[in-house]
């Protein structure tokens, strides 16, 4: 009777994140067979993605819209959305720093996913976890508020590359800080050059056209 | 602090192969995490330290190999480190490029021991 112990390696070269990304493979099935276009909006706290999502429903009366509001805590997203008329799920994280592909798939049998056009999914305020977390979107968009400043790209450099369109917010401050456009439209393409940069105030309605027609060419 | 749902993820993958390969104790685990994958080594070692006990991973040692981010260039075709405001091609100067390492995050590799005693049935 012998007792032996051999050390060894054992290659395994196997992706973390595999079950979100299976869960979002789901999702994302569930939502092409439901004909319904997501969008996951990332932004950092403050950027205004409530604010810009309010007057896109506005503007966009002809279609049908919901919305999923990720926080770490309270329902005041998904209230201010509520005003609107849109249905909307307010999904609290609890203290995690983004939404992932299970919390998404518990939010939309609260969604009437078959009587909407587009969901809008807004993920927690932070520039960074969200990008690591696929949900299933269709697209992804990243805002950036003018006081923010345009050297954001440097400092993220991961989010302006996951994104399929950039929104700088808050263009009605621009008058009064130093945010350089055509500096942050080089440096987001010198990263991403497939995404366009949209400048717009959701407060002063300026810029608002070209995003929503960039929605609609989502949806067509 | 999602690294406490990474680590479970991590732990899951580790307890896979190491019953597929017939190992009795896991001592070491290779992660690869590149730069823009946005998670901390510390905390994950601190989960990993509450959730492996009473598993066949307890103990084992986490070894974080970090990728820098790099890019290649769309003009030339060189690769280089992005650094800081530094994102200028060092060959033809254009700004930026694509990102071609940066985003890894998997289990490379685990060591394993396998215990072949009691042999004589």
């Amino acid at each position: 009777m012998t007792e032996t112990s051999e050390t060894r390696q054992v290659p395994v070269v196997e992706r973390l994140l595999s079950a979100n990304e299976q869960v979002a493979a789901d999702n994302r099935a569930h939502f092409q067979a439901q004909q319904v276009t997501v969008i996951n909006i990332m932004a950092s706290p403050g950027a205004g993605k409530t604010t810009l999502l309010m007057a896109t429903i506005a503007a966009m009366q002809e279609r049908r819209i919901g919305v999923i509001e990720g926080d770490v805590a309270s329902q005041v997203d998904a209230d201010r959305i509520a005003t609107t008329g849109a249905p909307v799920v307010q999904i609290n994280t609890g203290g995690a720093c983004h939404l992932d592909a299970p919390m998404i798939r518990g939010a939309l049998v609260e969604l009437p996913l078959d009587a909407l056009d587009l969901v809008f999914v807004e993920n927690v305020g932070n520039l960074i976890c969200p990008v690591s977390f696929d949900l299933g979107q269709d697209f992804n968009v990243g805002l950036i508020s003018v006081p923010e400043g345009d050297d954001k790209p440097y400092k993220y450099p991961g989010i302006f590359e996951a994104v399929d369109l950039v929104v700088v917010t808050k263009s009605d401050l621009m008058p009064y800080l130093d945010f350089d456009l055509d500096a942050f439209k080089t440096l987001v393409h010198g990263l991403n050059p497939d995404a366009p940069v949209l400048s717009l105030s959701a407060k002063t309605g300026v810029g608002m056209d070209a995003w929503v027609a960039w929605l609609e060419t989502q949806l067509a | 602090m999602h690294e406490l749902s990474v680590t479970e993820d991590i732990l899951r993958i580790v307890r896979e192969h190491a019953e597929r390969a017939g190992a009795s104790q896991v001592t070491d685990i290779t992660l690869v995490v590149g730069e823009l994958s946005s998670f901390i080594d510390d905390s994950i070692q601190f989960y990993f330290n509450m959730l492996s006990p009473d598993t066949v991973a307890e103990g084992a040692e986490l070894h974080f190999k970090r990728i820098s981010t790099r890019f290649r260039c769309r003009q030339c075709g060189t690769e280089f480190e992005p650094e800081g405001r530094d994102w200028i091609c060092p060959e033809c100067q254009a700004l930026g490029g694509d990102v071609i390492a940066g985003k890894e995050f998997y289990v490379e590799s685990i060591e394993v021991t396998s215990n072949g005693g009691n042999r004589d049935d």
